[in-house]
């Protein structure tokens, strides 16, 4: 169990982490996200002990990290698969860490059999190509068969299968009542690995809830229907209390009701449909709109069009004010001044760069 | 890829002892010793110290023997008043090069790979690590350098009998004992630099300035203070350990000048220990 306690950390002038609390509970697969620069690699590592913050705590089993004696034993992480020593064998490099923490030299067989590494064990991990280098890395965090798992972007420079790998991997880890804690920028991975999701912007937890309650309450799904009798089948809807949407291709987006009820409508009244499509959100639209106020590091230009893959809303702009578009509701839950209120123009133009 | 069920794999294996309480230092001994073991740069600077040490502790009294006739008076007279001095500075001057740059690397080299992050995951009591790292290192250069001072002296005096029978009087001991523990306080002296500057090429550059131009070029500073400065000058403090005499512009014993050497390790290692504690990795 790892937890937060108003995790504050200050670069200078920059809160890079704001008074952040949260817990990460065993038994599931915890995924953090967050937009680049929201103080996501930070955080994990005040929690590992390799900065300091600038006030409050977070402790690990009810222990600050440098409290441990054997660290290996009860936390394993993967921050970056560059922290190796190019001129050391894999096999050396996991017998380093293994020895400082009084492990057996039997685990670092075992961990490099588990990820793969053995045909490459004695070679010297500076020639490792990228997935080599991240498996030495998942290695080095499961070499003291440790309670609780912190990945950050484990599947970077992963192949198809190394990334199925990993992901039954972290399921089965947080199957056996480990704790497990993972920070990713791919939502389709996360969205089918993670249980609970704790997001971070801008240095603040914007949440910290199971994922499916998070996509709820982030992001709206609705039924997209088609009907060459519209114009009868509108009013019947939106009779009925549901909010009917028009959009420009003749389709209609109807909010708070399921396709089996629209069918039960229609067929009532006798009206053909030539479409009855359940939209549901996504994660990643979830996770744009909740952090759509907290990008730091945004693309300009072109990017600024894009939305994301799923259950489109007519945004104007990347994160554009909803309550301008037709029909785009709040957000619910989260507080006001993180939604967007035009927020181009709420985001100072020279914010400052991380270090 | 591994297709064999979790659970299984990460069943624990019998590990030694608890793992709480304290972290055991000698586990962060082994540690260090390994990390020592493991690469390339330990054996080629140790290599490089036992075939130059030696080496020159030849050539340069072969030298002399071999133009002794046209040596001057003063050069003859340094020889004959301490041989054994005479044999140890070249092999101790060159020698001490692949020490210095080799205790930079052990402490810098963590920063540059960025090994120190998986260091201080495994060991998070920096301290204590820092100490592990600085034991491991001095001793391993300790015992190869009496090694090589023994060598070198018994070289030097091979190729000296020519000229001068040289003995070795419980007084002369300390000149050939010292070398290795010359050699060990500057390793441990490098390792501390790396460790504050944690840039190797930085390092490297700031040591190898101190042994090869600082010295010389402190004692050109004439009166009461270029003494001062020369004397207290860590790496010319120490150096002294292998003379019969001080020269005359150094102000204290042999012994007194290790000890100050020593001193500004130990000052620099609380420093290095302090900023180790305080900085974010």
């Amino acid at each position: 169990m790892i937890q937060a306690t108003a995790l504050t950390k200050r670069y200078g002038p920059r809160l890079a982490v704001d008074h952040a609390d949260f817990t990460v509970a065993p038994g599931k697969v915890t995924g953090f996200l967050g937009p680049n620069g929201a103080g996501k690699s930070t955080t994990m590592r005040i929690i590992l002990g390799l900065d300091r913050p600038t006030s409050g705590g977070v402790t690990i089993n009810g222990l600050p990290y440098q409290k441990l004696a054997a660290p290996l034993r009860e936390v394993g992480a993967l921050l970056d698969a560059k922290a190796v020593h190019g001129g050391r064998t894999a096999y050396n490099h996991l017998l380093v860490l293994a020895k400082a923490n009084g492990l057996p030299r039997a685990r670092v067989d075992a961990v490099i059999d588990l990820v793969g590494l053995h045909s490459v064990a004695k070679k010297r991990s500076g020639g490792f190509s990228l997935g080599m280098g991240q498996r030495l890395g998942i290695a080095a965090a499961l070499l003291g068969d440790p309670g609780i798992v912190m990945f950050d972007e484990p599947v970077n420079g992963l192949d198809p299968e190394g990334i199925l790998w990993i992901r039954n991997l972290m399921k089965a880890l947080a199957a056996e009542g480990r704790t497990v804690f993972v920070s990713s920028h791919l939502m389709s991975e996360m969205a089918l690995t993670a249980d609970h999701l704790v997001v971070i912007g801008l240095g603040r937890i914007l949440a910290d809830e199971p994922m499916d309650r998070f996509i709820a309450q982030n992001s709206v799904s609705y039924v997209r229907v088609r009907s060459p009798q519209m114009a009868e089948l509108a009013p019947r809807l939106a009779q009925r209390g549901w909010k009917v949407d028009q959009q420009p291709d003749y389709s209609v987006h109807v909010y708070d009701a399921n396709p089996e009820q629209i069918g039960d409508v229609a067929g009532t009244e006798g009206l053909w449909l030539h479409e009855l499509t359940l939209v549901q959100s996504s994660l990643e639209e979830a996770f744009m709109r909740l952090t759509a106020g907290s990008v730091e590091y945004h693309a300009g230009g072109d990017a600024a069009g894009a939305q994301p893959a799923e259950g489109q809303q007519p945004l104007t702009g990347w994160g554009a004010a909803p309550q301008g578009a037709p029909g785009a509701p709040g957000v619910p839950g989260v507080p006001q001044d993180t939604q967007q209120q035009g927020w181009s123009q709420s985001q100072p133009p020279n914010k400052e760069r991380i270090q | 890829m591994a297709a064999s069920s979790s659970s299984s794999i990460l069943a624990p294996v019998a590990a030694d002892g608890a793992g709480t309480g304290h972290a055991h230092f000698g586990r962060l001994l082994l540690a260090e010793w390994t990390k020592l073991r493991s690469v390339r740069s330990t054996y080629w600077s140790l290599i490089l110290l036992i075939i130059v040490f030696p080496f020159f502790c030849w050539l340069f009294p072969y030298l002399t023997v071999a133009n002794w006739k046209q040596a001057s008076a003063t050069q003859q007279a340094n020889l004959m008043l301490d041989p054994i001095g005479q044999v140890m500075a070249p092999g101790q001057y060159l020698g001490q090069l692949s020490v210095a740059v080799l205790g930079v690397m052990v402490s810098a080299s963590e920063y540059s790979t960025g090994m120190v992050r998986s260091t201080l995951l495994a060991s998070p009591h920096r301290v204590r690590m820092l100490a592990a790292k600085s034991v491991v290192f001095f001793l391993l250069v300790l015992v190869i350098g009496e090694v090589v001072s023994f060598a070198g002296f018994f070289i030097g005096r091979q190729t000296l009998k020519s000229l001068i029978t040289v003995n070795l009087n419980s007084g002369d001991i300390r000149q050939v004992v010292g070398g290795g523990l010359y050699l060990a306080m500057l390793g441990l002296f490098a390792l501390v630099l790396g460790s504050l500057i944690r840039h190797v090429a930085g390092a490297i550059t700031g040591i190898v300035a101190l042994l090869l131009v600082v010295s010389g070029l402190i004692s050109l500073i004439p009166g009461r203070t270029g003494k001062y400065l020369y004397t207290y000058e860590p790496t010319n403090a120490g150096f002294a350990i292998i003379a019969k005499h001080v020269p005359d512009n150094f102000l204290l014993s042999p012994w007194e000048g290790y000890g100050v050497f020593a001193l500004w390790t130990a000052v620099l290692w609380v420093l290095a220990a302090w900023l180790l504690e305080r900085r974010d990795a």
